[in-house]
């Protein structure tokens, strides 16, 4: 792909000013319905999931005091490997940004909350609510975009290093929570020479080392420890855990921006940009998975990255609710919805990373075919009843 | 000055061992967060407290008899509970007088009224289902009876506000040698304790005078003047509506005996009202509109901020948060508070509105 504004035949071309700015509208009016609604029925749902992911971790936890004994072994790393997908996905991923912060619950909220992961919940939130949910898919801004060493777009400049980015996407993806802690870090451009000693900087370092010192020390000193006899296969089974949490969830991540079909921005696009137009990005610069409602769950619900992307606040179990209405949306203003199962959109996002290790137009092709077609023919219509005032506030924001 | 050491006990070693080994296998949590699947109750960081009945009062009052769990330290007669509970899946927190004295069991009680339009009140009358488990905090306040008791004593009371005089009656105060309880409420159907108070005052343990304000009218000093012509040499509790507080406060201070009475609020008397403006809660990177006539807490409340909280009417200091930089107004007086980058002034969020852009380091 090539950023959206440099295609002969982009997707939005047929939008208006007006068609945008009527699709925000009609966004927030998803949205405030959801917020209305909240309740009762939410809270239950998020304290089921917490209550389950802890029964699940230390339900594993007890079994693998006992590991040395093959089905203990794997019973205990299946539940610990659940538990922990279960709580960086579903529960801390939303949580830090917020999702559950109107139940007011200090224990289920954004400025409280730190989660099973190498990185402090305090840097994700920086690097991941601010950064990357702002400046979604816009190039030279967000750095999630190939997570600043690798190419996964036509625009990104080709580098000989490139060549080796299909091995750096694995590397990355078997220790994948280090990976996004110097993410966090920023270490490849904090590791300049100008800046190595920043003290802002160092103590961000402090914090991020003494957050993976108590992980390290819980899963591979302590637990291993309280099995006793049991320590050597305790330390497999939650190496094994972390093992497949980092590659689950780099599947999935990946699945949310690198497929084909996700569009890329300008980054003088963004300049001034309206409402509308920032959920217009965020529209086509995500791609869903679609799946069985156990799927969503074990992917945090990121399987609805496009509503995820649109309404990054809004509880991650009403998700599934309005994307039908999203999907209408898309389908109305002549707009491509990119989704499809977990196997097809992987396999599509690795081909993308393979693809682009080396320059374009290297097999001689100009433009990458799209996977799936041109967008459905627009079928723009007019809101009914929505007053011409109410659309210059909206693109004023 | 020598000092001696007292041996620490191998039991709390252990224990305290076994507490810092159990935290490094549940970081980044606490073991509480594990242990409270199990025993909700047993947190003695995290007070709380299982309902375990709702008892219908009156058409629109019920008691709560509530077993508070570990960390519960009791409550003197006259105390009110903080409690927490979620409506419509949000953490709600007000305070209600304790009805019951310390008892043995250790289960107390709360009276609520519902209010027409009342969020926590008509919850917890109307929807509150026994076996709930809830947010307490510890009992608090100063509407407590002496520990040398009075020779007369007077009780002023309206509609919910005898809770905190039912909890020292029934703690004793009815063997008082000389009692009088002064009620208002509007029909006898609606007195919260109708029952109870009756027989105490059949039995001769107080002088009861209930009001019936549909046709007796709001009772007013003078006329309570009447009713206890020495009620201003008696040491004196009331609970009842501001209006009814404050003639009584002017009465007994014309007499020169304004330390002899003692009032509970239950809500602060909010006069001023100003233009609003855009709060920041810096903390929560949350920005929020308001006007001049909702509190900050409210406010952050409103927008999801883990705002601090207590009594919520401006005497327990338990909400306060630093201005960081703009003007709020106290909506008891109309006074203006306002702090300059780097200042951080401590507001009571509780009874202050924005009067201007402000930015709260929350
Ligand atoms: C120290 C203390 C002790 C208290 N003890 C008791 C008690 O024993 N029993 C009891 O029923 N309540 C008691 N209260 C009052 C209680 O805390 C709540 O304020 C009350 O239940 C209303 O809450 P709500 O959520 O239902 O109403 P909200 O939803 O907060 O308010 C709804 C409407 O009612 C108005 N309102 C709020 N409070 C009152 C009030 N007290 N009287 C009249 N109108 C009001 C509001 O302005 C608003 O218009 C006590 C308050 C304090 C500070
Ligand atoms: S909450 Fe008690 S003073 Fe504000």
């Amino acid at each position: 792909m090539t950023t959206i504004q440099k295609q002969a035949n982009n997707q939005i071309a047929h939008l208006s000013a007006e068609d945008i700015e009527r699709i925000g509208v009609e966004l927030d009016a998803i949205r405030e319905q959801v917020i209305a609604g909240r309740g009762a029925d939410d809270a239950a749902y998020i304290r089921r999931v917490i209550t389950t992911q802890r029964v699940l971790e230390m339900g594993g936890r007890t079994v693998l005091l006992a590991s040395l004994f093959p089905p203990a072994w794997f019973l205990g790393t299946a539940a610990l490997t659940v538990a922990k997908i279960l709580e960086n996905m579903e529960i801390g991923h939303n949580v830090l940004h917020g999702q559950w912060d109107w139940m007011r619950d200090p224990k289920i909220h954004s400025t409280t909350w730190e989660w099973d992961h190498a990185t402090p919940a305090e840097q994700w939130k920086h690097s991941h609510n601010q950064l990357h949910h702002t400046y979604t898919n816009v190039l030279g801004k967000d750095n999630d975009l190939g997570y600043g060493i690798m190419r996964v777009d036509e625009g990104q400049r080709w580098h000989p290093f490139h060549l080796g980015q299909p091995l750096w996407n694995f590397v990355n993806a078997c220790i994948f929570q280090y990976g996004i802690a110097a993410y966090d870090l920023e270490l490849g451009k904090n590791l300049a020479k100008s800046r190595r000693g920043a003290p802002e900087f160092r103590a961000r370092v402090k914090q991020t080392l003494r957050k993976i010192g108590q992980q390290v020390t819980k899963d591979y000193v302590v637990h291993p420890l309280l099995s006793g006899p049991s320590a050597a296969t305790t330390i497999t089974a939650n190496l094994t855990a972390n093992f497949i949490r980092n590659l689950w969830s780099h599947s999935v991540i990946m699945c949310g921006h690198f497929p084909e079909g996700v569009e890329t921005f300008e980054r003088t696009s963004i300049e001034g940009e309206t409402r509308g137009e920032w959920y217009l990005r965020q529209m086509l610069g995500s791609a869903n998975i679609s799946g069985s409602r156990l799927m969503h769950v074990m992917t945090g619900n990121l399987s609805y990255q496009i509503e995820h992307h649109l309404f990054p606040d809004l509880p991650s179990n009403r998700y599934q609710e309005i994307a039908p209405k999203v999907r209408d949306l898309f389908q109305r203003y002549g707009l491509s919805y990119t989704t499809g199962s977990l196997p097809r959109q992987v396999a599509s996002a690795w081909k993308k990373v393979i693809r682009l290790s080396l320059p374009n137009n290297f097999f001689g092709h100009s433009e990458p075919v799209r996977p799936r077609g041109a967008a459905p023919a627009p079928v723009v219509m007019r809101v009914p009843n929505t007053p011409e005032a109410e659309l210059v506030s909206t693109s004023s924001r | 000055m020598a000092t001696t050491q007292t041996p620490v006990p191998l039991r709390d070693t252990l224990r305290a061992r076994a507490r810092r080994l159990a935290r490094l296998v549940t970081t980044p949590l606490v073991p509480g967060d594990y242990w409270s699947i199990l025993d909700p109750l047993g947190s003695s960081t995290d007070l709380r407290g299982r309902v375990e009945a709702v008892l219908p009062e009156t058409a629109d009052a019920a008691t709560l008899v509530i077993r508070p769990g570990r960390g519960w330290a009791g409550h003197k007669a006259g105390q009110y509970l903080r409690i927490g509970v979620d409506v419509d899946g949000v953490r709600q927190w007000r305070s209600y007088s304790l009805t019951s004295p310390p008892r043995p069991d250790g289960t107390v009680t709360i009276t609520v009224k519902a209010l027409p339009g009342g969020t926590v009140s008509r919850f917890l009358v109307h929807h509150l289902q026994a076996g709930t488990v809830v947010q307490l905090d510890q009992a608090a306040g100063e509407f407590t009876l002496p520990a040398t008791r009075p020779a007369k004593a007077l009780f002023v009371t309206a509609g919910s506000g005898i809770t905190p005089v039912m909890g020292m009656l029934r703690d004793g105060a009815d063997r008082l040698d000389d009692v009088v309880l002064v009620h208002s409420a509007p029909r006898p159907e609606d007195v919260i304790f109708g029952a109870e108070l009756r027989g105490l005052a059949a039995r001769g343990g107080l002088r009861l005078v209930e009001r019936h304000t549909d046709v007796d009218g709001v009772l007013d000093p003078a006329e309570l003047a009447v009713l206890v012509p020495d009620m201003t040499e008696r040491e004196t509790w009331a609970c009842g509506p501001n209006g009814m507080l404050d003639a009584l406060q002017d009465a007994y201070d014309a007499a020169g005996s304004g330390q002899r009475l003692h009032t509970e609020r239950f809500r602060p008397a909010l006069v001023a009202v100003g233009d609003g403006g855009t709060v920041t809660f810096t903390g929560s990177a949350v920005t929020a509109e308001a006007d001049g006539a909702t509190s900050l807490l409210d406010t952050g409340e409103s927008r999801g901020v883990l705002m601090p909280s207590g009594c919520r009417m401006g005497i327990c200091f338990g909400c306060v948060v630093p201005l960081r930089e703009g003007a709020v107004r106290d909506l008891r007086d109309g006074q203006v508070t306002s702090a300059v980058p780097g200042d951080g002034v401590l507001v009571q969020t509780c009874v202050s509105a924005a009067a201007g852009p402000c930015q709260l380091d929350i």
